[in-house]
């Protein structure tokens, strides 16, 4: 009883901040663009740092 | 000795030897890396900015790259400022983003320019958000640079951000979360009762009082969208799959919470809630998956709306939107502009394309008075047009209320999801009402109890195989297509396009390209092509177009080039038109031909176009046939070309001068035959057609009218696209009613056991699951290749 007392509340605790924070990811507007995050990762490089095309080798 | 056999080479249509190195378009031999000027400046631009890598990374040429100029838009006025002034937002939509490269591209093209704060584009929404600090003057420069990219810029409209920003979807998406967030936890607590065997009663009510802590307001917020559309189409005095859906997961938590209270041996909030979450996953996919479509529809329609000139009495001129002017209000029409209201010409004359507005391949002169047709573009000078009509009440506001009312109908068909629904739903509450009557009445238990048999039927009758049946066909289907290039934009498309037996299609820029190629000719004199693209270089006739195009070496466009409307162009002695302007004497040509005569002394030279059939057109038709379709050929064009089409392709039933009305009575005349047609058209005057078939498709490159009412628009493939889809639909339809009747049979054997009380809720969790599996795994077959 005691083990449930405890790991009861924190299995629930954990289901609530994962709930919360695809709350935040929904108003973030992640789920808007999903084709050009899946492309946006494959950059290597970053909107500050000039572009260096002879990077990209392959 | 070169020059010869170079000219014959390209004299041969579709010759394709090299790609332009930015577009990819096919380039001549020997005339460069690149197929134009435009291309050149986009190269010379990407690698100014050192961003070269965009041609290693991007995954294809396409050949919508290719330059274009700027709409007629005033981008300033949409920049919006931020903090005082200091800073402009500008919205773009941005035609041709297909993949990470082009955004990447265009991210860097725009934050190479100093006074840019942030450019980001968004490749699902095709959306560009650009921030720069100063004057709001600098948006079309800005919205330059993307032009000469190669990508289409307009601003976002209402419609690109009604298609973008689906509130519905959203709400969708976070009900699903909260769903799935519920059925987990819940589960994990009945998965605790299942397996504790030795538990005690207070530890097991404990748990049960959890689970309808959670599940209560999980069931009551992320069930909205079925307990909303059930509450609709109930009172419509309908009956629909989404009534069973909340029916049964109401009654399951009601009861769950009776059992709770009552501290019996066993709750449903699981399957409840699990039951929400696997619904609502189908219900999002379904959605994403169309709104892909929806937004390449918008796409295209905001490309297309432009704005127009207006002078005023003074003679000052001032831009404005289509919608504004009023009748009598006098138009300045660009040359290449698209007419975007009915009027009349004022003075003089006007060359117009009207292919969209009545299918004819070939231009025609408009003389003053003469009523102009809104959707015609101007291919002569200038010329000021007096507006008879406005926006709301011209031509193209009356075919969009047709296309209207014809959506309102296609919005009455039935699906078979529904038909489904009509005879499933009674059916299964009367089960579950004579069950709970039967125990309660008939065996004489108490009520509470008599509950229990009576919900599990509910349950396992609460059509979650039923309900995710056929979306899930649906969203296997619409993705394979997708990936093909058709884009399927109504929910019941697919279902009416595999019930199709009579194919309609329509000639001009359908079957054929719309655009004229200058047929070779052994005979010709050498030299007399390249003289006289120079002299066409300075008209936007098709023919001279074609002409132009056609010439395998750069073309030099003449100077003080007088063009004669409706007869040809003349510099000095030169000539370049029809056979009387040349004086020339014709020969009965079979297609539309040029004549050019260097000068009087000189023979004529007759240059003889075909507007050629898709190279896919053939094999698109045989393919149909195959597929159990009679095809028919129903063109405004003139009998000449629609017979020479016809006998090209194998057709045996062609109707030439068809005027859209004629085209809307032969669907229906079709329809009161019985027989379902499927309509194929691209032009103004094929969407009355369109809209009535009962199944239509659009080529790509057609007007946004068209596309609007069509079912299916055929991207990236042309025609070879429409059988597949055919196919993908017929398979879709197979798989749909197996689903169905597979769900039937499942229900056949759970239901007697649920009435006689011997499912328990992990019963009913596995059999509810692997329902829904076997249903989804016989959708993903499908998606197979067509």
């Amino acid at each position: 009883m005691n083990a449930l007392a405890l790991l009861v509340p924190l299995a629930l605790g954990l289901g609530l901040l994962a709930l919360l924070f695809f709350a935040w990811t929904l108003r973030d507007g992640q789920y808007e663009d999903p084709d050009g995050a899946a492309a946006r990762i494959l950059f290597d490089d970053n909107q500050e740092t000039p572009p260096c095309p002879t990077s990209d080798s392959r | 000795m070169n020059a010869l056999p170079a000219r014959l080479e390209a004299e041969a249509p579709r010759v394709s030897a090299a790609a332009c190195a930015h577009c990819g378009a096919p380039v001549a031999p020997g005339a460069g890396r690149f197929c134009c000027t435009g291309c050149e400046g986009a190269a010379a631009l990407i690698s100014g900015l050192g961003l070269d890598a965009f041609y290693l990374r991007r995954e294809g040429a396409t050949a919508d790259l290719r330059p274009v100029p700027l709409p007629p838009v005033d981008f300033a006025a949409r920049a919006v400022p931020l903090r005082d002034g200091k800073e402009q937002r500008l919205e773009l939509m941005v035609a041709g983003l297909t993949c990470g490269a082009c955004v990447w591209l265009v991210e860097q093209a725009l934050a190479a320019e100093p006074e840019v704060m942030r450019a980001r584009a968004s490749l699902s929404a095709r959306r560009l958000t650009v921030v720069w600090r100063g004057p709001a003057d600098r948006a079309e420069a800005l919205a330059g640079i993307v032009a000469r990219l190669g990508f289409r810029v307009a601003p976002w409209s209402a419609a690109c951000l009604r298609a973008a920003e689906d509130a519905e979807e959203k709400a969708l998406i976070r009900a699903l979360g909260l769903a799935a967030f519920g059925a987990s936890n819940v589960m994990m607590l009945s998965v605790a009762v299942w397996v504790g065997t030795d538990m005690g009663d207070a530890t097991r009510q404990l748990m049960h009082w959890l689970a309808a802590l959670i599940a209560m307001p999980v069931v009551l917020v992320a069930g909205m969208p079925f307990y909303r559309s059930a509450y609709a189409a109930l009172r419509a005095g309908r009956v629909n799959m989404d009534m069973a859906v909340s029916l049964g997961v109401l009654a399951t938590t009601a009861m769950s919470l009776s059992e709770t209270l009552r501290d019996g041996p066993y709750t449903w909030f699981d399957g409840a809630t699990a039951l929400l979450a696997l619904l609502l996953a189908g219900r999002v996919l379904d959605r994403a998956a169309r709104r892909r479509a929806r937004q390449a529809c918008a796409e295209l329609i905001a490309l297309q709306s432009a704005e127009v000139t207006q002078l005023a009495p003074d003679g000052t001129s001032r831009r404005l939107g289509a919608e504004q002017v009023r009748p009598g209000a006098r138009l300045l029409i660009a040359t290449g502009e698209r007419l975007s209201l009915d009027g009349v010409l004022e003075e003089g004359e006007a060359l117009l394309d009207t292919a969209a507005t009545t299918g004819e391949s070939l231009p025609r002169a408009f003389p003053a008075g003469e009523a102009l047709p809104a959707g015609a573009v101007n291919l002569g000078a200038a010329f000021v047009q007096r507006v008879t009509a406005a926006a709301a009440e011209g031509s193209l506001a009356a075919v969009s209320r047709l296309l209207e009312r014809a959506e309102q109908a296609r919005g009455r068909y039935v699906s078979i999801a529904d038909r489904a629904a009509r005879i499933y739903v009674p059916v299964a509450h009367a089960v579950a009402l004579a069950t709970f009557l039967g125990w309660w009445l008939g065996v004489g238990m108490p009520w509470q109890v008599a509950l229990v048999p009576a919900v599990a039927a509910l349950i396992v009758t609460c059509p979650c195989g039923l309900a995710i049946a056929v979306p899930a066909v649906q969203v296997v289907a619409v993705g394979a297509l997708f990936r093909r290039g058709v884009l399927v934009g109504s929910p019941t498309a697919l279902e009416r396009l595999a019930a199709c037996d009579v194919a309609v299609l329509d000639k001009t820029g359908t079957l054929t390209t719309g655009h004229p190629e200058l047929l070779p000719d052994p005979a010709r004199p050498a030299g007399a092509l390249e003289a006289a693209a120079a002299l066409a270089a300075s008209s936007r006739h098709p023919l001279a177009r074609a002409l132009v195009a056609a010439c395998p070496l750069p073309v030099r466009a003449a100077g003080e080039v007088v063009e004669v409307l409706g007869a040809g162009l003349m510099r000095g002695v030169e000539r370049l038109g029809s056979a009387g302007f040349c004086g020339a004497e014709s020969a009965g040509e079979a297609g539309p031909s040029l004549w050019y005569r260097a000068d009087a002394a000189s023979a004529p030279v007759v240059f003889r176009f075909a507007d050629p059939l898709r190279p896919d057109a053939r094999q698109a038709i045989e393919e149909l046939r195959r597929l159990g379709l009679r095809v028919e050929l129903l063109s405004g064009d003139t009998p000449a070309a629609v017979a020479w089409a016809a006998a090209s392709l194998g057709i045996d039933e062609w109707r030439a001068g068809a005027s859209p009305a004629d085209k809307a009575a032969r669907i229906e005349e079709l329809r009161a035959q019985g027989r379902r047609p499927l309509m194929l058209g691209d032009g103004i005057n094929d969407a009355a057609a369109l809209a009535l078939a009962h199944a239509s498709a659009s080529p790509a490159g057609s007007t946004d009218l068209a596309q609007a009412a069509a079912d299916l628009v055929l991207r990236a493939e042309g025609l070879s696209g429409l059988p597949a889809a055919i196919r993908t639909a017929r398979r879709a339809q197979a798989a749909a009613r197996q689903n169905i009747a597979f769900s039937l049979t499942y229900n056949v054997v759970a239901v007697p056991m649920a009435v006689l009380g011997f499912v328990t809720p992990l019963l009913a969790a596995v059999v509810m699951a692997s329902s829904s599996m076997v249903v989804i795994l016989n959708a993903l077959r499908t998606g197979r290749s067509a």
